[in-house]
Formats: C-alpha cells, sequence, structure tokens
C-alpha cells in the first residue's frame, strides 16, 4: 500500500502544527467560533450532539496494520473505547476535546494518516472498491489511480471552495461494490477494444435530498489523461455550479440543469485546452505510485483446503457468506462483519480495532480494507488460515456470519450522535437485526441490502437500499419512511417511497411485512430486488397498508 | 419555560445554564426568559460556552424535560449506548428520551 514520502510526511506535520495553533488560539479567545469553524472543519473537526467529533480519512478504505492499531489506540487515550465506521470508508470519533485534538492529529501523522478534507466544500476521500488489488474480476487495481487523483485533490488551490462538497469513487471491474454512479465522480477503469485500459468517466450522481444516477459522459479517457479529464470535470463544475443555494449547488443539479450532453461538450473544451497545457502528473510519477500497490508474495501453488469439520457448520456459513473470490488460486479475501446481531452498525472497540489490526499482520500481508458497508476486510487470506482466523473473530464477536443479509445493515450515527439528524437510524437497525435473528426469517431471505439515514443527507444510503429507511420528523416525533427497490450496485437504482411513514414500532413491522412479501412471491434464485423489480411496488403496498 | 443549552468551548460537552454557570445536569436548567440572548452572548464571549442557543422547556415533577427529542438525546447521551449516558445505572433512562 501507498507510503508517505518526505512531502507527504512533511505536508501532514506541518498542518498538524498549523492546526494546533489554530485551536490554541481558538481557547485564548483570539479566534471567535465563526472565525474558528471553517480552520476545523478543514481538519475533519465537528461539533455535533454530544461534543466534537473528528473524522479521520482513511484513504479509499486501505489501511496496515499498524494503522488500524493506532485507530484503536486513539480511541482508548482520546476517546471512549470505540470508534464509527463511515460509509465513506472512514472513521469518526464521537467525543473528542479540542484541547486534545491536535495531539491525535499527530498521533494519526505518525502512521501516515490525517483528517485533511473530510470535510468542506472540497474534494473528500476517495473511495474504492474494498476487495481492490484482490478481486477475481478486476481489470487492475484501481488504487493507484485513487491515490493518484488524492494526491492531485490534496490541497488543489482551485478546488478548495467548490460550490459543494465533491466525491470520487474509483473502480475496476464490473461488479460495481463502490457505488461508483451514486458519487459525484465515477471512474471504472476497463479494458478498451485494443487492450489498453482507460477510465469510463460518470459524472453527476449522488444521494441526498435529490438522489441522481450519474450519467456516462466519456466512455474511454486514456489513463494517462485521467487527471486532466478529472481537472476539466471539475472546472467546469467550479465555474457554473450554483452557490447561490447550498441544496443546488452539488453537480448533480449541474449536470441535471445543463443536460448530460451539454455538460460534457464543455468538459471536452476545458479538455482540450487543458490537454494543451500538459498538466498530467508525469509517468513516472504514477509509476512511483503503483510500486506500492505491489502484489504481495503470495505462496505459489497453494491448494484449495478443504473446511474442518466443527460440527454445528457455523464456520461454513461463515466462509459461505462472508469471503470473496480472490484473483490468487488458494486466497480469499475475508469480511469482518461489524453487524452483531443487536448491535451498532460500523462500531468497533479499541480493543476489537487492535486485534483486526494483528489478523490483518498475521494472515492478510498487513493490509485491511474499511468497506461502505461498514464492515472491515481482510483481503488476502489463504483459505489454508480461514479457519484459524475465523476462530479468533467468533471468540471477539467478529464472527457474524451475515454479509449482504438482511444483518448486515448500513446505518448512519442519525439523532443518537448527528446534529443535523431529524430520527434516531441505530435502534432501528438494531431493532430490525434483532427481529430477524429472533424469527429466523433472516437466514431465509438472502441477499437483502437494507440501509438508513437519520435525515434527507443520506449517508446511510437509504435511496439505494433494496430496502430503505429515512427517518423524518413528524411533529417532533420521529417518523420512518420506507422505501423498495434501491441499488447501489452495477445495477443501480433509486428505491420508491412505499406510502406513509411509520412509527418506531412500525417500521420494524413494515420491514417484516416487505419480506413476507418477497418471501410469499419469490421464484426460483430471485434476490429480494429481483422479485421487487418482477412485481412492482403494488404488492408491497397492499400488504403494507391493505 | 426557555431554558440555554450549549457546548463547554474545550471539552465539547453539553452544558445548560444553570443561573450562575453551566451544568452538566438539564435538572439544573433555569428559566431564561426573555435574557437568552443576553446571557449567551455575555458567556460565549467569556468563552465559557461554545454555540450556545435558547429552547423550549417543561418542568414537571420529574424535573426539566427540553421540549424536542434532539434536546432530550444530548441531556441524556446517546440512547444506543445507556452506558455513556449521565445515568448509566438506569437502564429506563432511555424511557425519558422518547
Ligand atoms: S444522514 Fe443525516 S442523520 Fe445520518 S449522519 Fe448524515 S446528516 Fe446525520
Amino acid at each position: 500500500m501507498y507510503q508517505y514520502d518526505r512531502f507527504d510526511q512533511a505536508m501532514v506535520d506541518a498542518r498538524v502544527e498549523e492546526f494546533r495553533d489554530q485551536c490554541q488560539r481558538r481557547i485564548e479567545g483570539k479566534l471567535t467560533e465563526d472565525q474558528f469553524k471553517p480552520l476545523r472543519l478543514m481538519n475533519g473537526l465537528y461539533l455535533q450532539l454530544h461534543a466534537y467529533m473528528l473524522r479521520v480519512a482513511i484513504p479509499y478504505g486501505t489501511l496496515s496494520g499498524p494503522q488500524m492499531r493506532a485507530l484503536g489506540d486513539i480511541a482508548d487515550r482520546f476517546d471512549r473505547k470505540y470508534g464509527h465506521f463511515t460509509t465513506r470508508q472512514n472513521i469518526q470519533y464521537n467525543w473528542i476535546k479540542l484541547e486534545e485534538a491536535p495531539d491525535i492529529l499527530a498521533a494519526l501523522a505518525k502512521v501516515e494518516m490525517h483528517a485533511i478534507q473530510t470535510s468542506g466544500n472540497c474534494i473528500r476521500n476517495i473511495s474504492s472498491d474494498h476487495f481492490a488489488g484482490a478481486a477475481a474480476d478486476e481489470v487492475t487495481d484501481p488504487r493507484p489511480y485513487a491515490e493518484l487523483l488524492r494526491q492531485w485533490s490534496s490541497f488543489h488551490p482551485e478546488f478548495s471552495y467548490l460550490p459543494r462538497k465533491f466525491k470520487f469513487a474509483v473502480i475496476a471491474s464490473e461488479t460495481d461494490r463502490a457505488a461508483m454512479r451514486l458519487h459525484d465522480i465515477g471512474i471504472n477503469i476497463v479494458r478498451g477494444h485494443n487492450g489498453d485500459l482507460g477510465a469510463a468517466v460518470y459524472v453527476g450522481g449522488g444521494m441526498g435530498r435529490t438522489p441522481m444516477i450519474a450519467p456516462l459522459i466519456r466512455d474511454f479517457v486514456p489513463l494517462d489523461q485521467l487527471v486532466t479529464y478529472a481537472e476539466a470535470c471539475l472546472r467546469v463544475y467550479n465555474r457554473y455550479g450554483r452557490r447561490d443555494n447550498k441544496y443546488k449547488a452539488r453537480i448533480k443539479i449541474l449536470v441535471h440543469e445543463l443536460g448530460a450532453e451539454e455538460y460534457t461538450r464543455q468538459v471536452e473544451a476545458e479538455f482540450a485546452h487543458l490537454l494543451a497545457q500538459n498538466i498530467e502528473p508525469p509517468i513516472a510519477e504514477l509509476e512511483r505510485i503503483k510500486a506500492h500497490f505491489a502484489q504481495p508474495a503470495f505462496m505459489p501453488g497453494d491448494v484449495e483446503t478443504s473446511q474442518p469439520d466443527v460440527g454445528d457448520g457455523k464456520f461454513a456459513v461463515w466462509v459461505d457468506r462472508n469471503t470473496h473470490p480472490h484473483k490468487q488460486s488458494g486466497y480469499a479475501s475475508a469480511v469482518i462483519s461489524l453487524k452483531p446481531v443487536g448491535g451498532i452498525p460500523g462500531d468497533a472497540t479499541s480493543d476489537q480495532m487492535r486485534l483486526m489490526a494483528a489478523l490483518g499482520e498475521q494472515y492478510s500481508f498487513n493490509e485491511l480494507r474499511v468497506t461502505h458497508t461498514q464492515n472491515i476486510v481482510l483481503p488476502h487470506v489463504r483459505k489454508a488460515d480461514l479457519f484459524a482466523l475465523w476462530q479468533q473473530l467468533e471468540a471477539a464477536g467478529l464472527g457474524t456470519a451475515n454479509l449482504d443479509q438482511v444483518g448486515d445493515i448500513i446505518a448512519c450515527p442519525g439523532l443518537d450522535y448527528c446534529s443535523l439528524a431529524n430520527a434516531r437510524s441505530i435502534p432501528v437497525a438494531q431493532r430490525i437485526s434483532e427481529r430477524f435473528a429472533a424469527n429466523g426469517k433472516g437466514d431465509t431471505l438472502g441477499e437483502l441490502k437494507l440501509k438508513i439515514s437519520g435525515c434527507i443527507n443520506a449517508c446511510g444510503h437509504h435511496h439505494a437500499g433494496h430496502i430503505g429507511i429515512l427517518g423524518v420528523d413528524r411533529k417532533g416525533v420521529e417518523n420512518y419512511q420506507l422505501l423498495l427497490g434501491g441499488s447501489e450496485a452495477q445495477d443501480t437504482s433509486l428505491g420508491k417511497i412505499t406510502g406513509p411513514g411509520f412509527s418506531e414500532d412500525g417500521i420494524i413491522d413494515a420491514v417484516e411485512t416487505a419480506a413476507d412479501v418477497y418471501l410469499r412471491e419469490r421464484q426460483d434464485g430471485e434476490r429480494f430486488l429481483d422479485t421487487y423489480r418482477r412485481i412492482g411496488m403494488d404488492p408491497f403496498k397492499e400488504a403494507l397498508y391493505g | 419555560m426557555i431554558i440555554l443549552t450549549g457546548n463547554d468551548l474545550k471539552s465539547g460537552a453539553v452544558v445548560w445554564w444553570a443561573g450562575v454557570d453551566w451544568s452538566l445536569h438539564v435538572a439544573e436548567a433555569v428559566d431564561v426568559g426573555d435574557q437568552a440572548a443576553s446571557i449567551a452572548a455575555r458567556e460565549e464571549a467569556a468563552r465559557r460556552v461554545n454555540a450556545p442557543y435558547s429552547i423550549d422547556a417543561l418542568r414537571d415533577e420529574n424535573g426539566v424535560r427540553p421540549a424536542h427529542i434532539k434536546d432530550r438525546i444530548r441531556a441524556l447521551g446517546p440512547t444506543v449506548r445507556p452506558d455513556l449516558t449521565l445515568k448509566p445505572a438506569d437502564p429506563e433512562a432511555g424511557n425519558w428520551v422518547i
């Protein structure tokens, strides 16, 4: 994985000291909150419901063992012994003291991490496929390109004050595991007709108040022009994106209002102009970055290992659900679920973080990934080691076998932590996972992606859930809208609201009712989403509202 | 009643105006009547509080109860982590929020 060079380290270290000085000046009263707020936000420090919250960037979700261990240690030293992994593949700490924030940034800098550009109207952490570099179906490892874009976008002076925040996703497989088309810019690295790799570029997707699926604006950008093309996309947005209305300021609105064709025409004109300026980083820089992502030294000739019989079959179920095919025979990617039955989706204790760090070091070539679904991946595990790995996970409460099942719920922090929330998300997730574990239906439903947001900002990706739940405020009382039919995979679609909202108790019943309709109506091999797409909304409405 | 709340500047902890100082406990919040803006301005200038704002609340036999659920959650702590609330030993404390 990428390691800082002296420029990266110097930049991050300098930023820590700058922020230390800013915090000190705020505490001494030399800066007002109005002056300080944009400065702290540039360093990922929010003021949330109960305290300051620090959002730490995890570039494209990739972490080393020492980095994960440092995150656990920070949770112990500066927070309340846990952290929350987010749908942006980042981690958030919920109980931060302003006076300690610079020390946390210093501790992060020691392991080549920071919180820069995790807030504000700038290019945010770039997300990617959590199986990148390991997936059997990728055409290349997308992370060197994500890293190149990260370096290009870090402190980019022209794009520090965009009309609104801006999010990239970079993938390199037909299967989309990063909600690519629901980003401001989605890049899919593909193989062209002549065998060369290039980028299919999608612009103007997003969730939030006005969800949109990004249209394809160019099917093939040569990879040695990728940064130039991204610059052209951003320039048109920076020039014409609306700044008068924050709800219309995202690039999706610009692309929608101009029309994809006209936006593309403007990007192509800007691209031609920029190509002549020769702004693309030298190939040598891309090669330097790529060298950091060299394939680990997999053991050659490793044979498939049969699973040991442990009697109750739990391990076999975990292998079936929580491992993913690897490009190297004899290896698999293992997903550690942070969704135990009744647990808080995405939360991990400091002890669990340290354990996962050690397991990443022992079994996965010192690599871990954070998924946008709030789980952790050990990307390169020998199949022969899976049983030993699973046993340790089980013992630590991390062996839940529910990947992409109804219990593997995405939930944003919601009203339990977030000052923008209308309703709580986490208790709803907990109760749904408990309900489906208790009634045994969870095991019969197969793939069912359930996503919950506590407000229209959609951090919990509710638009893209096979079943989505949106918390709203109805005269001071929590209320929940139900959506069906969303997907953030390669068959991207946006969920539709079923009808009037439900109380907290009502939404748990409503989800079970929707699941029952599926169980009644499904045909061979159909997932919940397939059945919904075949039979439409009416049977679900009928069951829900009678 | 109208009560005043904000966050402690250094720790970020949720605090309530208790008449002469800030308290961690909403039960100690006092009615600020029409003085909210002036108290908030004075206390913020003195850096004893960050981002203060006033809210409606009710006083009854159980103490002071903010009108909106958001402020009740601020007053108690996250409902999903009773161990981290101001009443970790009271499993029923979360019911006060709803
Ligand atoms: S969706 Fe809303 S409630 Fe949930 S984390 Fe985002 S802003 Fe907060």
